[in-house]
């Protein structure tokens, strides 16, 4: 499919507009920041993953006059961090249940990190503590749930050839941007506080402000700094931390700067969501899948948060990207005594798709077909109808990213190979390699009518002094939003790509545009910024009957300035019914493929991955270099979460909470990526771009558990595919415990204060 | 105590505990935010810097450890005259660099591979930048980077 138009097309590449900056390291992120007069700001957190607080005692010994307290009494507005739910505290008010292990409690800050040190050494939490709930199946509270069928799923198993089941459970995993989370506040003369930091949505913390401080719109104002890496981290708890630096700030009528150590980021912010999901495939001797019986839990941690559209799309793309005639999938999410899990790159799908990736390979194994040929059997196609009775439309790539990467990988030719070398393996082999597949759906942008509830607005304008300027609350941390938008306007006005400003990420200048999140960027906010553009082309075009990039500073010299706030139209035949669950769940939905190639060591059980070709299926390529590197460190973040990256917890506390503990892949462990991009364009926006940051995160590990299983025979149920678990199943011995779940020490076990 | 140490080309006196983190001085006692701070144990590699021409970790080192030594951090690649050092050029044109944070630090590791004169095989550049963590880029175009820089630099004879 084409569409006439490219206007998103760039004719070449342009640089980086923030790159020199970076480069040079002029750059501001949050802790470069300089505010005279500051002081510091730490937190008091819990150390009980369940308990009512009944005091926080202050010694008396110490001289508290030079240290500023905040407690949940200070707190002007509501005690409550805005989100979904009004669920979650700012601070633990006395009196109240704390109920995960790192839960903010207290405030202080100093003038000096030796005082605040000190200061914190001498509070004192009493409290009673109560019994916790690690295990998610155990648990009884629901933060969400949803039902999705299609067809008859009973008839559909009844008359299969044959039934295949499995469950597969995935844990925790840390969003690790290299920059820690960071917020700065400072009193505004005309009241209130201005909050710089590290961040990817600049209203939702703008929101949080208002709200917990009792405060109008003028008076909260939200600055972005450079922001070192998000992936979804950098979402939800900003508005926590700017809260609590705020508070600070306003206690002691002085900048207060809130800079997370790697210790406290690891141990207090969110993660990515444990599943355990357990699926029944129906299957014909010819490869047709006839019924899938999904049932899917998530653990969302002690608090709501973002919980319940996490279990959204994880319970829309559990089936994985297949036509079947008969679904059903049972999703819920449950709290449990844990810190709180929130977005991650993906936000549910790469969870429920290694589950539905992983039971579909078992399922060819088990009518001894090829991966690649149960996948060009069921994969969706154009007229395809998904679990919420969407029919695909149009943009349907599935199959195309899937014989790509069939065809760069040498993906049948490889797999005989390791066929033969599985067959001929002698006890003196010291490795052995293997080949897997994956392939993948992600809905691009919000799920269902999050984007028409959302409103969201940007401005371009054309200054009095003949300066192009794009207003957008959309936030740039790693993947080209101020290079892309500029390039995106410039097209639409025939302008060099140096003639148009991005204004800064301040909640005073720019209008919400959303939050960057759900890689609804390029797609979404792109396509309004091009709306945008085009009404202020045709504004200056009419009233100088010039082209506009020869008659734009004559225009504003004449007439002065003209903006233009776009705000988002819902895309045309596109619509969601809440109530029912069913419609359009997504705009538009990208395709991915991955096929991985692993060496796994036969004396440790170690594994690297080799190599990995990424077809993926953006839209619309607006800038490549870009783009490319929005698959390869997505498709890195998969490998990390497939083979090392896991969270052990004990009583409900990450016992890895420090970056020698909790390990990411380094330059040596990174596999070789090749990236094809294919364009199949969204035709309900003008340059086609269906977004990219999350796709290929769906892909990675079920194609690296896939080259495992070529490599060495063994199924790998539960990431991350660790040597203690894939030496457990070749052997025989008994796995780890299951990912995710906390483990209790002998005290509190003795104590029979947990519920299990 | 006071402690002499050239910095970017400037000679420099502090006057600091010995203790003191060579990171924290730079930032914090001569402005040189450039480095920066990712796990303050020597495991993200964010805050490496170049002590007499050898990778180091400024988060790890004493500054009593550097008196007189030559110090080069990320604000002394780029001149006023010369412009982008072939390294961050290289990067800016290859993609190296998404939300920079480690950036600082991989340029150094990176710059100290090209000094060392190696012969700039994938591995060999990996095995160099195997201390500094990048989240974003999957490494593939930062190895591509330092490569295009070594290349340049061959040709060249610079």
């Amino acid at each position: 499919m084409t569409i006439a138009a490219r206007p998103g097309r760039a004719v070449g590449a342009p640089l980086r507009r923030e790159g020199p900056a970076k480069l040079t390291g002029t750059a501001l992120y949050t802790d470069d920041l300089v505010f005279p007069g500051g002081w510091y700001g730490t937190t008091i957190r819990s150390t009980e993953p369940r308990a009512r607080l009944v005091a926080i005692d202050l010694d008396p010994a110490f001289d508290w006059s030079r240290v500023a307290v905040v407690t949940a009494d200070d707190i002007p507005g509501d005690n409550v961090v805005a989100s979904i739910a009004a669920d979650q505290p700012i601070l633990v008010p006395v009196g109240g249940e704390i109920r995960h292990q790192a839960e903010p409690v207290a405030l202080l800050a100093a003038a000096d990190r030796e005082t605040l040190r000190e200061a914190r050494l001498r509070v004192r939490l009493r409290t009673e503590a109560l019994p916790p709930v690690f295990d998610p199946l155990a648990s009884t509270v629901e933060f969400a749930r949803y039902d999705l069928a299609k067809g008859d799923v009973d008839a559909g198993l009844a008359s299969a050839d044959l039934v295949v089941q499995g469950t597969y459970r995935v844990g925790h995993q840390e969003q690790l941007y290299i920059e820690n989370n960071a917020m700065i506040a400072v009193p505004r003369a005309g009241g209130g506080v201005i909050v710089h930091g590290s961040l990817q949505c600049p209203y939702y913390v703008h929101k949080a402000l208002k709200r917990g401080l009792r405060i109008g719109s003028e008076q909260a104002q939200v600055v972005q700094a450079e922001t070192g890496g998000g992936f979804g981290g950098k979402e939800e708890y900003p508005s926590m931390i700017g809260l609590h630096a705020a508070l600070l700030a306003l206690r002691t009528q002085r900048p207060v700067r809130m800079i997370y150590d790697r210790h406290e980021d690891l141990a207090a912010t969110t993660k990515r969501h444990p599943a355990i999901v357990t699926h029944r495939t129906g299957v014909m001797r010819d490869g047709r899948v006839v019924a899938q019986d999904i049932d899917l839990v998530l653990d969302g941690g002690a608090y709501t948060t973002l919980t319940p559209v996490v279990l959204s799309r994880a319970t829309i793309h559990a089936g994985g990207p297949y036509d079947i005639p008969n679904v059903r999938i049972r999703g819920r999410a449950v709290m449990t005594n844990t810190p709180p899990n929130g977005a991650f790159r993906g936000f549910g799908a790469p969870q429920s798709e290694f589950a539905a990736e992983t039971q579909l390979n078992r399922v060819a194994e088990a009518i001894g077909m090829s991966p690649l040929d149960v996948r060009r059997r069921n994969v969706y196609r154009l007229g395809g109808i998904t679990p919420t009775q969407q029919v695909l439309r149009g943009g349907v790539a599935g199959e195309e990213v899937l014989e790509r990467a069939a065809e760069a990988s040498e993906f049948d030719r490889v797999r005989v190979r390791t066929a033969e070398s599985r067959g001929r393996r002698s006890p003196r082999d010291r490795t052995a390699r293997g080949i897997g597949l994956a392939l993948a759906w992600h809905g691009a942008g919000f799920t269902g009518s999050g984007e028409a509830k959302m409103g969201s607005v940007v401005s371009v304008e054309l200054s009095g002094d003949g300066v192009v300027r794009i207003l957008t609350a959309s936030t740039e941390m790693g993947q080209g939003t101020k290079t892309i938008f500029p390039q995106l306007v410039a097209a639409e006005l025939g302008l060099p790509i140096e003639a148009v400003e991005m204004a800064p990420q301040d909640t005073a200048l720019v209008p919400d545009s959303g939050p960057t999140v759900a890689s609804r960027t390029a797609m979404v906010v792109g396509g309004m910024t091009i709306q945008a553009a085009r009404r202020l082309r045709e504004a200056v075009e009419g009233r100088t009957g010039r082209p506009f990039a020869t008659s734009y500073r004559d225009d504003a010299a004449d007439h002065g300035a003209t903006r233009i706030d776009q705000a988002f139209e819902p895309y045309p035949g596109v619509g969601f019914d809440d109530a029912t669950y069913t419609g359009d769940a997504y705009p538009a939905f990208g395709w991915a493929a991955a096929v991985a190639e692993v060496e796994v060591d036969l004396d440790t059980f170690e594994v690297a991955v080799r190599s990995i070709v990424a077809v993926d299926d953006v839209g619309r390529v607006i800038h490549p270099v870009l783009c490319e590197g929005q698959v390869e460190g997505g498709t890195l973040q998969a490998v990390g979460y497939a083979t090392i990256e896991e969270i052990k917890l004990l009583d409900g506390r990450y016992l890895n909470d420090r970056l020698q503990t909790y390990l990411i892949p380094t330059a040596l462990d990174a596999p070789r990526i090749e990236t094809i991009l294919v364009e199949s364009p969204f035709a309900g926006v003008p340059h086609g771009a269906k977004g990219v940051g999350e796709l290929p995160m769906d892909v990675g590990a079920p194609a690296v558990v896939a080259a495992i299983h070529d490599a060495t025979g063994a199924w790998i149920h539960d990431l991350p595919a660790t040597p203690e678990r894939i030496m457990a199943a070749l052997v025989g011995i008994d796995p780890p415990g299951p990912p995710g779940i906390s483990t209790v020490s002998p005290r509190r076990a003795a104590d029979g204060d947990t519920e299990r | 105590m006071s402690y002499h140490l050239t910095v970017n080309g400037t000679a420099t006196e502090v006057a600091v505990p010995g203790m003191r983190r060579l990171l924290d001085v730079l930032r914090e006692d001569l402005g040189l935010t450039g480095s920066k701070e990712g796990c303050g144990e020597g495991e993200c590699g964010a805050c490496t810097v170049l002590i007499d021409g050898a990778v180091a970790v400024s988060c790890l080192v004493p500054v009593c450890q550097v008196d007189a030594a030559v110090i080069t951090t990320v604000e002394g690649l780029a001149t006023p005259t010369t412009g982008l050092s072939s390294l961050q050029q290289a990067f800016l044109e290859t993609g190296g660099a998404q939300c920079g944070i480690c950036t600082p630090g991989m340029l150094l590791s990176g710059q100290a591979f090209l000094d060392s004169g190696a012969e700039p095989t994938d591995d060999a550049i990996r095995e160099a930048i195997a201390g500094n963590l990048c989240r974003c880029t999957g490494y593939t175009k930062i190895v591509e980077a330092v490569a295009l820089a070594a290349g340049r630099r061959d040709e060249t004879g610079a």
